[in-house]
């Protein structure tokens, strides 16, 4: 690791005065990527600026209109243990609870993650498929605008995840075919039945990030089962191929794990 | 015989300090002035190096010197060794490449050391690394053995026309062909075994430090033998007269046989000490270990059976060729010759063995021993082709292993080796009623209900431990002798210090050494200290590594008891005025027979220090020590089973179950000896399911981190069912095989033996990955069949 100066913000705007004044500054949240990549030496970041101990972006509130706000600090074993999000999204509580081994659950953020926006990464499906919000210190994205491709998101370079909003749904569930060495997704599937209609999202298997699967979802509203599903798969063309799977494997993950996410819903 | 003596659970000794972080590793000494070093490494698996850029460096907060390989040659620095020399079947010498501790001409693999920085601390160390400047002109690169040996492939080493390190013959080829031409049955396969990177969970560190008042150095490292590395560094290295030379092993966190090597890293840090006049300390972070640790396996196989009318084996016919990497590592040659063809034979007995091994040089790692170290490859070979075999003539696996184990010993095998002692079907009946072989059919049926396929494999396996008899590997190529040595030194009061050349880094000697002695003396083990890993208290000693500590090991404390009790004896007689043959051992006291007559331990013990009233002419003190040389290999032996699940729509494997049946001769503590097994089997699994190292064509390692290079996890693997058989071994006074490589050594064949009876196919590479499995049934068309 490089020499780097900590700061610890007590609020968004403190944040980003400190983002602001420093010369090559990051924002610093569960640190579970950051970290390793600045041990690389892949990343030398001049200044760190420790987003967890802001009150203000931590915890997990139920919305009057239903909705789950989580802050976007709030670490991923809180989400995967909240009562609140197992009664009304529970494959958002098990999605959460697939994330790395307990270290990292117990470190690493929902803003983080949906900020790196690592195209391996669980948190990006549950999002595309619920159409949550995601909340800045500046103004507010669709997952649908904000997720832009592998590492890519909308957001401007000075721009702080404040949290992540999840409409209501029904039937939520998601199917993660892990990697055998990293335990990323090389396939996850989170399936719902939101207010406009079935929604299929598929992260880790996509050259271009997480990725809806409009078939799949028209075929859920008419018959919601695994069998509306079993045939049919993504293009190999769109899928990544690396040591550990190939694209047309990764083509059929996609359908076996949307067949068990449906099957795991009800 | 004692409550803590042989055959005993004793809790581990050692396990209070390393659970509770007290544990005292290499990385945890720290010496005053001390600097750090770090390496500027080859990004180029193939490169002539053009220019070498220090300036920049050398400004740098904190750097004291910037050392590369023209500093280190001008110094007198040996080239590093291979110790073991092995001859072609044309009688000529191995042709080595000069290989030195930093490379400044042509560099040959991704993490070669070309130069050292040492700084005031790691940080600066590293950021001036990383300033050094390296020219690099690309030369092309080749990294598959198979590929080094076509023409026109480039070439690494002016020393190896065609990266060619040898073409190594063992048995007797005419009479092999012979048996082929007269052959009923031919089964044929091409085998190969995956290249695996050692993992310790302690990557590599080094504490060198030099007194110039007394000329003298300290080197404090992670080494399983660290007599071995002083000796080499000594005498081929030229860093300083053994007399001078100091290596302490302290705490070692695992090593797998890739601590075994003298490594570039620790040259550099004893010579670049001198030169810079302070302590130099190295220690390796993780992605240094997955490029430059010794690499394990690495063969390309083709085999072929001969069988008679009766499915008898008459003859086996084995060419090997062996990725030894970029440069040989000190014991590398003898891992695809000695330690391998020559277990060809496994639990067979078969009349006629020819192996050819051709070892070859490419642009990777080095590769040596890991885990079991040409065994596993061996077992995998023959394993896989009994099964493989066996189904072909329409015998059940069992049967035609049955038909064929050896079972007379002695038995000499056509490969050198002769086998001293073992049942082999009682390994194999144990296992396969632990597994409850009879009702796989219906297990099977079950699982194709569910839609999962579901198959069954064995491996019987054998090795040879104990390494080894001196002569005997002498007169095949090593440059050591491979006894052991032992002191027992006992105090005043009659506790205990034993000091050993065998080195402890997992295996658990502080316990099961004391416990030997606890039970030929009948003292508690908390009396007994065991004292290795330090050239200044044990004076010579070759380590630990091919299952030996035991068998040989163990076996020098055990001759150097037999002297402390003949004079503890001795001096008791004479104190009790009664004769010598009388007087027996027992319970920590010495005692007349027939008679309530006795002495405690300690008063004899005191008695030969105070030294008042001795036997006539007897020297004082009791302390003795012993060297034991092996008369022969041991050879532990025994039967795995695996039962797997496959999910078609995934090419998920699961271990249903996992059932090894060992003998390993006498078993000092049942406790450890599982663990040592479990964690074998773990590292044999991995290789048959997940681990693998692969390269680009370019030579960039691509499995260089944990987010690719899969180690096997603790859900990964089931519970294992161990049994175990014993037939003592002849050859060593305690009865003792080994058994710290049969669990990695016997399971890869067992894992593929099962999921290719569960996939319905003969041939399917190593790991059997999720990707390879599920592409295995889209090729053969069995998706369908199973649902
Ligand atoms: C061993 C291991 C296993 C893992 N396994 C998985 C897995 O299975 N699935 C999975 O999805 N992830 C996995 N991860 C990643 C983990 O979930 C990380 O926690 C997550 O990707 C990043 O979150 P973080 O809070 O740690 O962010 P950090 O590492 O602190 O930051 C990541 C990036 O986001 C930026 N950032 C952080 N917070 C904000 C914010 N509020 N606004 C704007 N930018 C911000 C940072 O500047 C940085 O660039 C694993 C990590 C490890 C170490």
């Amino acid at each position: 690791m490089y020499e780097t100066k900590y700061h610890r913000a007590s609020t968004v705007s403190d944040a980003a005065a400190m983002l602001k004044n420093a010369d090559d500054g990051k924002l610093l949240s569960g640190g579970q990527t950051l970290i390793p990549t600045m041990k690389q030496r892949l990343a030398a970041p001049s200044d760190l600026i420790d987003l967890r101990h802001i009150g203000e972006i931590s915890g997990i509130v139920k919305q009057a209109d239903g909705s789950i706000r989580i802050g976007a600090a709030t670490c991923h074993a809180d989400v995967a243990a909240s009562e609140d999000i197992k009664a009304v999204l529970p494959g958002l509580a098990d999605l959460a609870g697939t994330i790395g081994d307990p270290h990292v659950r117990h470190m690493g953020t929902i803003g983080g993650s949906v900020a790196n926006n690592d195209p391996a990464a669980d948190y990006p499906a549950a999002l595309l498929a619920l159409g949550a919000t995601i909340e800045t210190n500046k103004r507010e994205f669709s997952a649908q605008d904000f997720f832009t491709g592998m590492f890519e998101t909308a957001l401007d370079e000075d721009e702080i995840v404040t949290a992540v909003v999840f409409p209501v749904a029904s039937n939520t569930a998601y199917a993660k075919f892990p990697n055998p060495a990293s335990r990323y997704a090389m396939a996850g599937v989170f399936v719902a039945k939101t207010g406009a209609g079935a929604r299929v999202a598929v992260t880790g298997a996509g050259q271009d990030g997480v990725f809806r699967m409009p078939d799949m979802e028209k075929a859920l509203d008419g018959n919601w089962s695994a069998d509306a599903v079993a045939g049919m798969a993504p293009s190999a063309d769109n899928m990544l191929s690396d040591l550990h799977g190939t694209a047309a494997y990764r083509a059929n993950l996609v359908t076996v794990m949307a067949k068990r996410a449906v099957a795991a819903s009800s | 015989m004692t409550a803590e003596g042989i055959g005993a659970r004793v809790l581990r000794k050692e396990d209070k300090r390393f659970i509770t972080g007290n544990g005292r590793y290499t990385d945890d000494m720290t010496m005053q002035r001390m600097g750090h070093a770090a390496f500027v490494r080859s990004t180029h698996a193939h490169a002539r190096i053009k220019s070498i850029n220090t300036d920049d460096a050398m400004k740098m907060p904190g750097v004291d010197a910037v050392l590369n390989g023209h500093q280190l040659v001008a110094d007198g620095i040996g080239n590093i060794i291979c110790g073991w020399m092995i001859h072609s079947k044309d009688g000529s010498p191995m042709n080595m490449g000069a290989y030195r501790a930093l490379e400044s001409e042509t560099v040959r693999y991704v993490g070669q050391a070309i130069a050292v920085v040492v700084a005031d601390t790691q940080q600066q160390a590293r950021d001036a690394a990383e300033a050094v400047v390296v020219e690099y002109e690309d030369l092309p690169a080749v990294v598959d053995s198979l590929d080094a040996l076509k023409d026109g492939a480039p070439q690494l080493h002016p020393e190896a026309a065609g990266n060619l390190i040898y073409d190594w013959e063992i048995g007797e080829e005419a009479p092999t062909d012979e048996a082929f031409a007269n052959a009923a049955h031919v089964t044929r396969m091409d085998i190969d075994n995956n290249r695996l990177v050692p993992n310790p969970m302690e990557p590599r560190s080094a504490l060198a430090h030099f007194d110039p008042s007394e000329e003298h150095y300290t080197l404090y490292t992670t080494s399983q033998n660290p007599h071995v590395a002083r000796l080499v560094l000594s005498a081929f290295y030229n860093v300083a007269p053994e007399n001078k030379l100091r290596v302490i092993a302290p705490d070692v966190g695992g090593g797998f046989g890739s601590k075994i090597f003298i490594y570039p890293e620790e040259i550099a840090c004893l010579w670049a000490t001198k030169r810079v006049g302070r302590p130099v300390k190295w220690t390796s972070d993780r992605t240094e270990a997955f490029l430059t640790d010794a690499h394990g396996r690495d063969h390309h196989s083709t085999a072929e059976l001969a069988l008679d009318a009766n499915n008898k084996i008459t003859g086996f016919r084995v060419k090997t060729v062996a990725n030894l990497g970029a440069y040989m590592s000190l014991f590398s040659s003898s891992v695809p010759t000695y330690l391998y063809a020559t277990l060809l034979s496994g639990q067979y007995n078969i009349p006629n063995i020819y192996a050819n091994v051709k070892a070859v040089y490419t642009n990777t790692t080095p590769v040596d021993a890991y885990r079991g170290a040409g065994r596993p490859e061996a077992t995998y070979v023959v394993e896989r082709m009994m099964e493989t075999a066996a189904k072909e003539v329409g015998m059940a696996p069992a049967e035609f292993r049955r038909i064929n184990f050896v079972r007379e010993f002695p038995h000499q095998t056509p490969v050198i080796m002769a086998y001293d002692a073992g049942d082999y079907e009682a390994s194999l009946d144990a296992a396969m009623k632990a597994i409850d072989y009879d009702g796989f059919a219906q297990r099977r049926t079950q699982s194709e209900a569910a839609g999962k396929l579901r198959g069954i494999g064995m491996s019987c396996y054998i090795e040879a431990c104990g390494i080894a008899p001196s002569q005997a590997v002498g007169s095949l190529g090593a440059g050591v002798g491979l006894w052991e040595s032992a002191e027992v030194r006992v105090n005043a009061v009659g506790t205990i210090e034993v000091l050993t050349g065998s080195h402890s880094h997992g295996q658990g000697h502080e316990t099961t050494f004391a416990q030997l002695v606890s039970d030929r003396l009948g003292l508690p083990t908390e009396s007994i200290s065991i004292v290795h890993g330090d050239t200044d208290k044990v004076q010579m000693g070759m380590g630990t590594y091919g299952s030996r500590s035991g068998a040989v090991g163990m076996s020098a404390i055990a001759k150097a008891l037999d002297k402390v009790e003949a004079k503890a004896k001795k001096i008791a007689a004479h104190l009790m005025e009664a004769s010598e043959g009388d007087i027996e051992i027992e319970n920590g006291e010495l005692k007349v027979t027939g008679t309530d007559k006795k002495l405690t331990f300690t008063e004899v013990s005191l008695a030969a220090y105070t030294a008042h009233n001795l036997p006539e002419g007897m020297e004082p003190g009791l302390k003795e020590g012993a060297f034991y040389d092996p008369t022969n290999f041991t050879f532990p032996a025994g039967c795995y089973i695996c039962e797997v699940e496959v999910d078609p729509d995934t090419g998920v494997v699961s271990i249903e179950n996992f059932v090894a049946a060992d003998d390993f001769g006498t078993i000092i503590n049942p406790m450890i000896v599982e663990g040592q097994v479990h964690g074998g089997l773990v590292q044999g699994i991995g290789q048959a399911m997940l681990e693998h190292t692969q390269y680009d064509e370019d030579g960039q390692l691509l499995t260089a981190s944990y987010m690719d290079y899969t180690m096997p996890r603790a859900d990964d693997v089931p519970s294992f069912t161990l049994e175990t058989t014993v037939t003592e071994c002849p050859g060593n006074p305690l009865g003792m095989k080994g058994c710290g490589e049969a669990g990695a050594i016997g399971s890869p064949p067992a894992v593929i033996n099962a999921v290719t009876d569960a996939l319905g196919i003969r041939d399917m590479n190593m790991p059997a990955s999720p990707n390879r499995v599920w592409q295995l049934i889209q090729d053969n068309g069995m998706k369908e069949a199973a649902e």
